[in-house]
């Protein structure tokens, strides 16, 4: 029994799936925001996994099919990206100029707080990128020596918090407007905050997506500057 | 047959995505290129919005979901976080708040000001 299930292909994609509609359902009764669905998704897997004790390894054995989407659904922002570029042009010195605080407030707080709790250099460099989108932010943390398994799970505990956080922060901030609702979130926590910033409305997603893009590469830049600060 | 066609044409930007991030030597990832490429494709009149709109739609709509195996991937590393999460998650949900908090203030504060002006 046990070989079947570590063996199994679609065990891992029916669990995913089967505990996110489980999310939704519980999302709909509750109307919490921290049971968001992807969050009681992650936690219920977990559990699972645990429970039977499978390894992640055969888990994502078949769940990297569904991380196999999430390229194609990144390029696909381009289409709201597209659709809201007259108002993009119209804002667009808001726009660059809320990216671009947003880089650097990130990395000065993480600066700021790497001092505070007396980290070391590599400890400091791999929580850098956490604000910017796995792939990119893998890629800052390798480059500057950081560890990257712990800057992916920390990219990953970002985007969930910011998914779950996002409506009470903007709310505490008296952020109102559509396009600052969208830049806050995608500057914060990049695609899995764009997911809230969709639920939100077109405009929030299409400027998220957008801060996805440019706060990605303009933090490549910045935390090569950075990292030289610790 | 309209939603192979629209999965193909995502999936082809995606794979010329791909191909850009294996010619150019920066840490960007295909993704990336590939948004910038379809953005391209659409403003450029080389693609219509229609053809690629509900497979589009559908994507982005499931897309939380595609975080999920990601998610689950802490368990993996957490080996290597155990002796500093405490540190991690305070630094973590401290700087995502002000981030948020600090760029949107911005950005609705320049909108606001453009509009005034306007006035």
């Amino acid at each position: 029994m046990k070989s079947f299930l570590t063996d199994s292909v679609f065990l891992g994609v029916v669990v995913s799936l089967l505990t996110y509609e489980f999310g939704l359902w519980f999302k709909k009764k509750v109307k919490i925001a921290i049971f968001n669905p992807l969050l009681i998704s992650v936690i219920a897997v977990m559990v699972f996994l645990v429970v039977f004790h499978i390894d992640y390894a055969d888990y994502q054995e078949g769940a990297k099919y569904i991380s196999y989407l999430l390229t194609p659904a990144t390029v696909c922002l381009a289409v709201p990206l597209y659709e809201q570029f007259e108002l993009l042009r119209k804002n667009l010195k808001a726009v660059i100029a809320g990216i671009i605080s947003g880089v650097f407030t990130s990395m000065t707080c993480i600066l700021v707080l790497a001092l505070l709790f007396r980290f070391d250099h590599q400890q400091y460099v791999t929580l850098l990128p956490k604000s910017i989108t796995t792939a990119i932010g893998m890629g800052v943390s390798e480059e500057l020596g950081g560890y990257v398994t712990i800057t992916v799970a920390v990219i990953i505990i970002t985007g969930i918090f910011g998914y779950i956080t996002a409506d009470a922060v903007l709310k505490l901030f008296h952020i109102e407007e559509p396009i600052a609702k969208g830049i806050a979130i995608g500057s914060a926590s990049h695609a899995v905050g764009t997911a809230k910033a969709m639920e939100l409305g077109e405009i929030e997603g299409a400027m998220s997506s957008l801060s996805i893009a440019v706060s990605g590469i303009l933090t490549v830049v910045a935390a090569m500057v950075y990292a030289n600060l610790l | 047959m309209k939603y192979v066609r629209q999965l193909l044409i995502i999936l082809f930007i995606s794979f010329l995505g791909e191909l850009l991030k294996y010619i150019i030597p920066l840490s960007i990832p295909a993704s990336i290129y590939g948004m910038v490429l379809l953005f391209l494709a659409l403003e450029l009149k080389i693609l219509k919005v229609s053809d690629i709109k509900e497979t589009s739609n559908f994507l982005i709509e499931i897309m939380p979901l595609m975080f999920v195996p990601a998610g689950v991937g802490l368990l993996d590393s957490w080996g290597a976080l155990q002796s500093i999460w405490i540190q991690v998650v305070v630094i973590t949900l401290i700087s995502t708040v002000i981030v948020m908090g600090v760029s949107g203030s911005i950005t609705q504060f320049v909108i606001r000001k453009g509009k005034k002006k306007e006035e």
